[in-house]
């Protein structure tokens, strides 16, 4: 299919048949963090590097649709020059359209039709999110999480969190006082934890400080992966959650159930059934 | 609630301002659409590839620094050239009186100039059939 085909095709789940991937090697790499702390820039750097190695580069980003209106502004590519430049990069704004979760149902069908175009790395990069938004690991097979030096006490890094399912823990704006601080902060927090804990990488998206030792971890990141069952869970929970929005009733039953017609039960089990 | 449109809102050419430009992309997702802004200094060959990638329905060209008269028709040429024709195209900025029937000529869908409603903008984009 070409580039014109395969963007529509990216617009409807239902238009996409491609079979699942397979999760070796790697190739999905998902980008996550508090609004600010830039995401977007870090992502325009990973794709440089990328495309310089002679990869095809497919970045999903996903921001928030109004809770009100439904609308959204979809800025995250005015942040990255690199995905202007050339065939071998593609680049598709995402509204939530206010799902919970903040990611896309039809997100996992996506990656499979990218992943099956020949798209060799895909990076999706969330909507700025908060410490327990972690359903992006059903979907990305290794996770970034980006922090900045305006963050709280070293209490935040105890938190559980997204922090605990992070393959690589990247803190931006090295640049600006207190990001080196909040580094050693994460560092010592996870060694805490049993096991082998996610390395920490300091660096500027702004200066280019730190660029090389973050692509190197990323590039490093092994197939085998740490938290089996939260991905699992994650994919279970996303998948059941695509199934009850796709369900011919689903509308019929949010109406019932706001005009006071329905109890939660009822309409649970109108959508659970086939 | 109707599917949104998607709409890419971008500034062509060499132009530093996207004050208009960030308004009208806010309106519009007020409006309850999706909007994709470019950022600025995109060539017109970028910007038919980001409503490729983008899926768009709808592209807003806004230009303040007077080279609208290249820039809008070579976009909807490129457009075209790309089979992407169905696009709707429409412009905004500092665009002069004179020069707008060429511009509609070669395929701007409408200009909106200082002075405009979001109302306005939005009921036209609302009654196209896209």
């Amino acid at each position: 299919m070409d580039r014109r085909e395969l963007a529509r095709a990216l617009s409807s789940a239902d238009s996409i048949d491609a079979p699942a991937r397979e999760f070796e090697p790697w190739r999905v790499l998902g980008v996550t963090g508090s609004p600010g702390v830039g995401k977007s820039c870090l992502v325009d750097r990973i794709v440089s590097r990328w495309l310089e190695q002679g990869e095809r580069v497919a970045i999903l980003a996903v921001d928030p649709s109004s809770p009100i209106t439904g609308g959204a502004l979809l800025g995250d590519r005015m942040r990255m020059a690199s995905v202007d430049t050339g065939d071998n990069v593609f680049f598709r704004s995402i509204a939530t359209r206010n799902v919970p979760g903040g990611l896309p149902t039809r997100l996992n069908r996506m990656v499979d039709l990218l992943v099956h175009e020949g798209w060799t790395r895909i990076i999706i990069e969330t909507v700025g999110s908060g410490q327990s938004e972690i359903r992006i690991v059903s979907v990305a097979d290794r996770l970034i999480l980006v922090e900045g030096p305006a963050r709280g006490d070293i209490i935040q890094a105890e938190k559980a969190g997204v922090l605990e399912l992070a393959d690589l823990i990247v803190v931006n704006k090295s640049d600006l006082p207190g990001a080196d601080r909040v580094a050693e902060e994460i560092h010592l927090s996870l060694n805490l934890s049993d096991g082998e804990s996610a390395p920490v990488i300091l660096c500027s998206a702004e200066t280019g400080f730190g660029i090389d030792e973050m692509i190197a971890a990323i590039d490093n990141l092994p197939n085998a992966r740490g938290p089996a069952i939260a991905r699992a869970r994650e994919r279970l929970l996303a998948t059941h959650q695509e199934y009850l929005l796709s369900h011919p009733q689903y509308a019929d039953v949010l109406k019932g159930l706001s005009e006071g017609r329905l109890s939660i039960e009822e309409a649970l089990s109108i959508l659970q059934r086939g | 609630m109707a599917t949104p449109l998607r709409i890419v809102i971008a500034k062509p050419g060499l132009d530093g301002h996207d004050r208009g430009a960030k308004v009208v992309a806010r309106a519009l997702r007020d409006a309850g659409h999706e909007v994709i802004y470019t950022g600025l200094r995109r060539t017109p060959e970028q910007i038919v590839r980001i409503a490729m990638d983008e899926d768009a329905q709808v592209v807003g060209l806004s230009s303040l620094s007077g080279a609208h008269g290249f820039l809008f028709p070579r976009v909807c040429e490129l457009l075209r050239e790309a089979g992407l024709g169905d696009i709707v195209v429409f412009g905004g900025g500092i665009i002069p009186e004179r020069d707008r029937p060429a511009l509609i000529e070669a395929g701007v869908a409408a200009i909106f100039g200082p002075g405009t409603t979001s109302n306005e903008m939005v009921s036209f984009l609302e009654g196209l059939e896209v």
